[in-house]
C-alpha cells in the first residue's frame, strides 16, 4: 500500500476535524498535518470553505441581535418590576 | 415589550429543542420569563445576562419534557456522538488501495450560480436540515450557529461537556453542509456526483 507522506493525513481526516479546525480546537501537530495536506488537497479546499460558508449561512436564522445597552435596559425594567411588586 | 419579543424568538426556537410542539415551546418561554423575574436578585452578572436566560430556559425546558413523559433529549447524547459515517463512505477511496481515505468525489466548489441559489434558498435548506437533526445537536448548533453564543456559555446552558459540545457541533454543521450540497446538485440537475 503506497502511503507517502501526503496520505499521512486523507481527506476522510479533513473533513473528521473540520469543524475542531475551523474552532482552533486542534492539538498544534495535527493542525500542522491538516495545514500541510490543506495546501495540496483542492477538494478539501473547497470543502472547507463550504464549511465556512455554511456556518455564516447559518447565522443568518438568527433574529436581530439584542445590543447589550438593550439587555441592561431590559434588566433594569425587571429590577424595577420585581420591586415594586 | 418589544424586547422581550426580541428574546422570545431565540428562546422560542431552543424551547423547541426540547419539546414537542410549538404550544408547548411556547408556554416554556413564559415559564421562563417568570422565572427570570423570579431569580432577577440572584443574577450577579457572572455570565451575559442572555446566557443567564437561556440557562433558565433549558431548565425550564428539561423539566416539561420530563413532566409530559418524554425522555430529556440529552439523556441520549451517547448514541448521538457515536452515529456512523456522515458522507457516503463511497465518496472517499477505499482503505488499502494507494491514496486510500482521499476524495474519489470531491465536492464542487459553489460558484456564482450556487451561490445565488444559496441567497434566496439557503433559509429553507438550513431551517428544514436542523430541525431534522437529534435533539442534541439541534440545541448545540442552534445556540452555537445561530444565537452566537460561546462554547463555554453553550456548554453551560445545555450542562454538557466541552468534549460533547465539539462532537455535536461538528456533526451537525456537517450535516447542515451535506444538505446545502444535496440542494444545489438537486436543483442543479444530479450532477457534480460522478461515483
Amino acid at each position: 500500500m503506497a502511503r507517502d507522506k501526503t496520505t499521512d493525513f486523507s481527506c476522510k481526516d479533513l473533513v473528521a476535524v473540520a469543524s475542531d479546525y475551523l474552532e482552533d480546537r486542534l492539538p498544534a501537530a495535527e493542525r500542522a498535518r491538516l495545514e500541510e495536506h490543506l495546501a495540496k488537497c483542492e477538494g478539501c479546499t473547497t470543502y472547507l470553505e463550504q464549511m465556512r460558508r455554511t456556518i455564516a449561512l447559518i447565522g443568518e436564522l438568527r433574529e436581530e441581535h439584542v445590543p447589550p445597552e438593550a439587555s441592561q435596559r431590559l434588566l433594569g425594567v425587571f429590577r424595577a418590576w420585581r420591586h415594586a411588586g | 415589550m418589544d424586547l422581550v419579543d426580541r428574546y422570545g424568538m431565540a428562546l422560542l426556537r431552543v424551547a423547541q429543542t426540547f419539546v414537542r410542539t410549538r404550544a408547548v415551546a411556547e408556554e416554556v418561554v413564559q415559564e421562563t420569563w417568570l422565572g427570570v423575574l423570579k431569580g432577577i436578585d440572584r443574577f450577579e452578572g457572572r455570565s451575559s445576562l442572555r446566557t443567564w436566560i437561556f440557562r433558565i430556559l433549558t431548565n425550564t425546558a428539561k423539566t416539561r419534557a420530563v413532566r409530559e413523559g418524554r425522555s430529556v433529549p440529552f439523556t441520549d447524547l451517547e448514541s448521538e456522538t457515536e452515529e456512523g459515517p456522515l458522507l457516503d463512505p463511497a465518496r472517499f477511496v477505499g482503505a488499502g488501495k494507494p491514496w486510500a481515505g482521499h476524495w474519489k468525489s470531491s465536492p464542487d466548489p459553489w460558484g456564482e450560480p450556487e451561490e445565488r441559489l444559496l441567497a434566496s434558498e439557503s433559509r429553507g435548506v438550513i431551517e428544514a436540515a436542523i430541525e431534522a437533526l437529534p435533539p442534541g445537536q439541534r440545541a448545540v448548533v442552534t445556540l452555537r450557529d445561530v444565537e452566537g453564543m460561546t462554547s463555554a456559555e453553550t456548554c453551560n446552558a445545555l450542562e454538557i461537556s466541552e468534549t460533547n459540545q465539539r462532537v455535536l457541533l461538528h456533526r451537525a454543521r456537517t450535516k447542515v453542509r451535506l444538505a446545502l450540497e444535496n440542494y444545489l446538485t438537486e436543483v442543479a440537475g444530479g450532477q457534480g456526483q460522478d461515483n
